[in-house]
């Protein structure tokens, strides 16, 4: 075995050390890093009411309720991840890109009442890049309703929209 | 002169990489030109709005290509390093030196762009989920091995130390790509990857891949000119040792 081979050797075994125990360390610890949990997760094992958790689901279409109580909104939503829903009780101003449909984290605890009271609602982005006019033409063909989930194939953007323009 | 024993070292011979670099370095610059004005352009002002996003969305196209450089050119110091540990390539160890800043930058300018567009999106500067905080991993990394190959007076000892890092911190460039899909994050989910149609409109896609090859051409120009200029600064180095052996004790005498 020349030199070469034998460097080449314990460098590929040093690093395969190093990304087991990177597995093995991200494994145990994957619970934490998650950056949220899911409704169904929190009925299924509620966290202690004093432990603060991130809860991330999509908002329900119509269950938007805001009040304004001492010149503060106070809001409330349902939040689901199509197994279970929470409600969610929050006051102050909600992000530029809340709205139904759309999926959320948020900040907070668990109520006695099986209710979340949130300190921080943050509005998370999907994957789906749309332009404006395809989203409006699809909303106005009746094709997709934002409240009520994820926007269709991008693929399927170009047909969907040009039968009603050509038609 | 000796033959090229293999392609792994023919540009050990810094005289073939500075011919290599010369001819290809027209073309680096002039593409890089071309593709980053189009790319620019087209992106800024005639891609169109995101239907939630609105004119925010333009930031990706500087965003994404830097998160991609960020990743490649950590790719490339890894390799620096493995050539330099196992073959001890005479050129990695300098193109390591010459990578590292750039690719900082690229990470800092990824972690910046996002930062801004993360404010009125999500609502916040920035959250500690996986993907933000790997990346701030690599930037640190990047920090480390700038410092850490500039650290010793012997320069070999820091270029092995350095090469050690980067080929260990390779572990968070996986940790990086599929930090979305293993975890659930606040970060979205990669929109374009090899095995699905990309989640894109192709009026947007398009801009994105052209300002990415613009970048990437910019990127790989700028690396080269920095590797030249370092091999031709070693070598006015040897030529002034060698002048001043030649003509010893001019002053003492």
């Amino acid at each position: 075995m020349t030199r070469k081979t034998r460097r080449l050797w314990i460098v590929i075994a040093c690093l395969a050390c190093i990304s087991s125990a990177a597995a093995l360390t991200l494994r145990a610890f994957s619970s934490n890093i998650v950056f949220f949990m899911a409704p169904s997760q929190v009925k299924a094992h509620p966290p202690a009411p004093d432990r603060t958790i991130r809860l991330g689901g999509m908002v329900v279409a119509g269950s938007l309720h805001r009040i304004t109580e001492h010149d503060a909104p106070v809001n409330s939503f349902n939040v689901t991840d199509g197994q279970a829903s929470v409600e969610v009780h929050y006051t102050g101003i909600l992000p530029d890109l809340f709205r139904e449909g759309q999926s959320v984290v948020a900040l907070g605890t668990v109520q006695k009442d099986g209710g979340f009271t949130a300190s921080e609602v943050l509005a998370k982005h999907d994957e789906t890049y749309m332009p404006k006019e395809v989203a409006e033409e699809l909303k106005r063909t009746g094709k997709w309703d934002p409240r009520f989930g994820k926007a269709p194939d991008a693929a399927s953007w170009d047909t969907m929209t040009a039968k009603k323009t050509g038609g | 002169m000796r033959p090229t024993p293999n392609l792994l070292h023919r540009y050990a011979n810094p005289g073939q990489f500075l011919r290599l670099a010369r001819a290809l370095q027209p073309w680096l610059s002039t593409g890089a030109i071309i593709f980053l004005t189009v790319g620019i352009v087209w992106g800024l002002f005639f891609a169109p709005a995101d239907w939630q996003q609105g004119e925010t969305v333009r930031i990706m196209y500087v965003h994404v290509p830097m998160a991609w450089l960020a990743s490649s050119c950590y790719l490339g110091l890894a390799v620096c390093g493995l050539l330099s540990l196992v073959w001890r390539h005479p050129l990695a160890d300098l193109a390591a030196i010459e990578i590292g800043p750039v690719g900082a930058c690229a990470a800092a300018l990824c972690l910046i762009t996002g930062s801004l567009w993360g404010q009125p999106m999500w609502g916040t500067w920035w959250v500690w989920d996986a993907r933000l905080t790997s990346v701030l991993v690599l930037f640190f990394l990047y920090l480390g091995h700038i410092a850490l190959i500039r650290a010793f007076d012997e320069p070999a000892r820091g270029q092995r130390a350095a090469a050690i890092l980067a080929l260990a911190g390779a572990i968070d460039l996986p940790i990086i790509k599929f930090s979305v899909q293993w975890w659930n994050t606040l970060h979205q989910p990669d929109s374009i990857t090899l095995t699905g149609a990309p989640t894109m409109s192709m009026t947007m896609l398009w801009p994105l891949l052209i300002t990415t090859i613009g970048f990437t051409l910019g990127v790989a120009a700028v690396i080269f000119a920095r590797l030249s200029a370092a091999i031709h600064e070693s070598r006015a180095r040897q030529l002034m040792a060698r002048s001043r052996l030649n003509r010893p004790d001019r002053s003492a005498a």
